[in-house]
């Protein structure tokens, strides 16, 4: 089977993939769209930002005290947008473990979308450190800190940033069109998807577990030994919420990817998601009023932190988890979507609550971001829009595979 | 590091009592350990201090502060800081104006040094907390952990530090005592944390009516090395009596524990629905 031709076909090959490189990079498509025109600004800004944090010190951005020493970077980047990253983990265990394969088409994008977001936060993390160039000291082994919940977290959020890599790479090898390398890398998928959920499953439970000894600064209403684990069930609604909304945009924006067959299935995988965040949301509904009654704070209840307390788990556990439910008896996927907002809310709610807002609520001094921390975080969102998009532009996430990766 | 079947039972069951609560997990082998150390400590004497502030000026002489300016003030409390490593505050009390130390209180078990990833915050041999410039990241999680906050981060330097009272870790190892002590000598002593504790049993029982019959850090927070006598119960002298008796890394020992089973079992579990899943379905379907 060795031809002589063999040889040259690479060379070809390996001109053009250069140059297919270098066409791809480039932009495409119109340049003054009004999302790129509200985002460049603002992404400039923070960039400028970033550059003045690193030479002026944290304190000349941040607003983050030394009673409340994290602010912003960590309770939302960090903390609210892992819960948010979450949906990768549970899709792949349903598609890859569970093989419900109606979800099969979103898990591409929910991969590509977990895995940014894991990069971003990453970035929000050394941006919050004050010195970074030591990230190196837990990672390389001269000064592992095991006793330490963080150090599992930091641990988990790289390897698993690795996995997420292998379980999206099949997309990158279609796009490079090199065949062998995505039958290798396809055979890796269902190793990476175990390690995945394993990873997450202890690191989403880990955010939690961050605060277990800040026992007496976060209110008694938020504070229980019990965080680990709520963190890791609302991390499950938390996560399929995000993958209902953010398909939802998707979905209008990028419409000429999807295939008919696509767009026809989508309402279903919706509906289906539906479910499942209604049954986590009452796990978690469950969880948190045995904890709750465990912890006798009866009293709390009438208290400003006790209304606000009331506010969270009523308003969006209690009330997005009765629309999930009536939106899914009734197939009515604009109130479902609706529903995942309200949820979507709620963790930020229940993250900053945990983090920032209940964190030292009896300290003098409160936290409140500077606009400058505003800005930052809203940059990093940005950019990572901005990468995700240039992705799918690109890359078979949105639309079908090639032909010739189809059917193994 | 090979993990003998005993240890691993002994993971594996940890991780069950991770889910029913971990109040369970105080370690007392650890404490025994920790007990059997001698950690060197001071003792502070509310009844005797009378907030000539001298301690306080010394400390910052000694490790090149400026010298703390404001003096001690009923209803403001005045805060360890970037560039001070204690301070004198005045309260007043059911037994009158009182004045009180506060800087590092030097846990047994400190949730700093257990919180810190890098090992920068570190539990010395000889007693003292200790933070190491070079190996510190700077993510802070070692404030969010602290129950005293003791902890304080320069947020305006682009190299930072964290400040903090080392009970003169450098003078220790030198068989000299803080310069704190050396300076005060009347109300602040140091010692051997057990010496110490002898020592605040025999002012209570030989004064029992000048004392509460405590002492603060003797079980703070799983014992601490700063220990404190009070004619008026802890909390009227900004003490934080919060602060519950269990250590602190107690708390996520539970968490780290069931770690190493979960890694164990659950991939072992996914793959076998994986497995179970598969025969279910068609060839065709079994990759991607
Ligand atoms: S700020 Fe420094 S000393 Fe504190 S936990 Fe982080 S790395 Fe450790
Ligand atoms: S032990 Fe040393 S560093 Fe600590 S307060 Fe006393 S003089 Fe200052």
């Amino acid at each position: 089977m060795t031809s002589p031709a063999y040889p040259i076909t690479t060379e070809k090959k390996e001109k053009s993939i250069w140059k297919f490189l270098v066409e791809e990079f480039k932009p495409r498509g119109k340049w003054l769209t009004p999302f790129n025109v509200i985002s460049l600004p603002v992404m400039l800004a923070g960039l400028v930002l970033i550059v003045f944090r690193f030479t002026e010190g944290l304190g000349a951005v941040s607003n983050v005290n030394q009673e409340i020493p994290w602010g912003l970077w960590k309770g939302f980047n960090v903390v609210t947008g892992v819960a948010f990253a979450g949906g990768a983990y549970v899709l792949t265990f349903m598609v890859y473990i569970l093989k419900m394969d109606k979800y099969h088409s979103i898990v591409r994008v929910t991969v590509l979308n977990g895995f940014l977001a894991y990069m971003f936060y990453a970035g929000a993390l050394v941006l919050d450190l004050g010195k970074p160039w030591n990230i190196f000291n837990p990672i390389i082994g001269n000064n592992f800190g095991a006793s330490s919940v963080l150090f599992l977290v930091a641990w988990h959020f790289m390897l698993y940033i690795f996995a997420q890599l292998i379980e999206f790479s099949p997309a990158v090898a279609e796009w490079l069109g090199a065949r062998t390398a995505r039958k290798i890398l396809s055979g890796m998928t269902i190793g990476a998807v175990i390690f995945g959920i394993t990873l997450s499953t202890l690191h989403q439970s880990g955010l939690g577990a961050l605060f277990l000894m800040a026992s007496e600064k976060i209110h008694p209403l938020w504070y229980n030994e019990f965080i680990p684990i709520l963190f890791l069930v609302s991390s499950v609604f938390a996560g399929l919420s995000m993958v209902i909304f953010q398909g939802s945009i998707t979905n209008k924006v990028f419409a000429y990817q999807l295939s008919k067959d696509h767009r026809k299935k989508d309402n279903g995988i919706i509906h289906g998601l539906a479910r499942v965040c209604a049954g986590a949301l009452f796990a978690y509904l469950f969880m948190q009023i045995i904890v709750f009654i465990h912890g006798q704070h009866w009293a709390l209840l009438n208290t400003p932190m006790g209304y606000w307390w009331l506010f969270e788990i009523i308003g969006f556990v209690v009330v997005p988890l009765f629309l999930f439910l009536y939106s899914y008896r009734n197939y009515n996927i604009t109130l479902i979507k609706v529903a995942s907002i309200i949820t979507i809310v709620g963790i930020i709610l229940n993250r900053l609550n945990v983090s920032i807002i209940a964190f030292r609520w009896d300290a003098a001094a409160h936290y409140v971001p500077s606009w400058m921390e505003i800005v930052v975080t809203a940059a990093i969102i940005l950019t990572q829009i901005w990468i995700f998009r240039w992705v799918i532009h690109r890359m078979p996430v949105l639309r079908e595979s090639p032909e010739w990766a189809k059917d193994h | 590091m090979s993990i003998n079947r005993r240890n691993f039972f002994k993971t594996v069951g940890v991780a069950g009592i991770t889910l029913t609560g971990l109040e369970s997990l105080g370690s007392p082998a650890e404490a025994a350990k920790a007990d059997d150390t001698e950690f060197y400590g001071f003792l502070y004497d509310s009844t005797i201090c009378l907030g000539c502030r001298a301690c306080e000026k010394a400390c910052a002489k000694a490790h090149g502060f400026p010298e703390p300016e404001d003096d001690a003030e009923v209803g403001v409390i005045r805060k360890t800081s970037i560039n001070q490593r204690s301070v004198i505050n005045k309260f007043e009390t059911s037994q009158g104006e009182m004045m009180v130390r506060h800087a590092c209180m030097h846990c047994n078990e400190p949730a700093c040094a257990s919180a810190c990833l890098t090992q920068a915050m570190y539990k010395t041999k000889e007693g003292p907390v200790i933070w190491r410039a070079d190996k510190c990241m700077g993510c802070r999680y070692c404030m969010i952990s602290c129950p005293f906050d003791v902890p304080k981060f320069d947020y305006h330097s682009s190299n930072p530090i964290i400040q903090k009272c080392d009970m003169c870790f450098d003078r220790v190892q030198n068989g000299e005592i803080p310069v704190c002590a050396e300076t005060c000598g009347d109300a602040l002593f140091f010692g051997t944390r057990r010496e110490l504790i002898a020592e605040a049993h025999r002012r209570i029982s030989e004064s029992p009516d000048s004392y509460i019959p405590q002492i603060f850090g003797e079980k703070t927070a799983g014992g601490t090395s700063s220990l404190y006598l009070s004619p008026v119960p802890f909390d009227e002298l900004g003490l934080n009596t919060k602060v519950s008796n269990e250590s602190y890394p107690a708390k996520t020992k539970g968490f780290l524990y069931s770690v190493p089973s979960v890694f164990v079992l659950l991939p072992s579990l996914l793959l076998g629905m994986h497995e179970a899943t598969k025969s279910k379905q068609s060839k065709n379907h079994e990759n991607d």
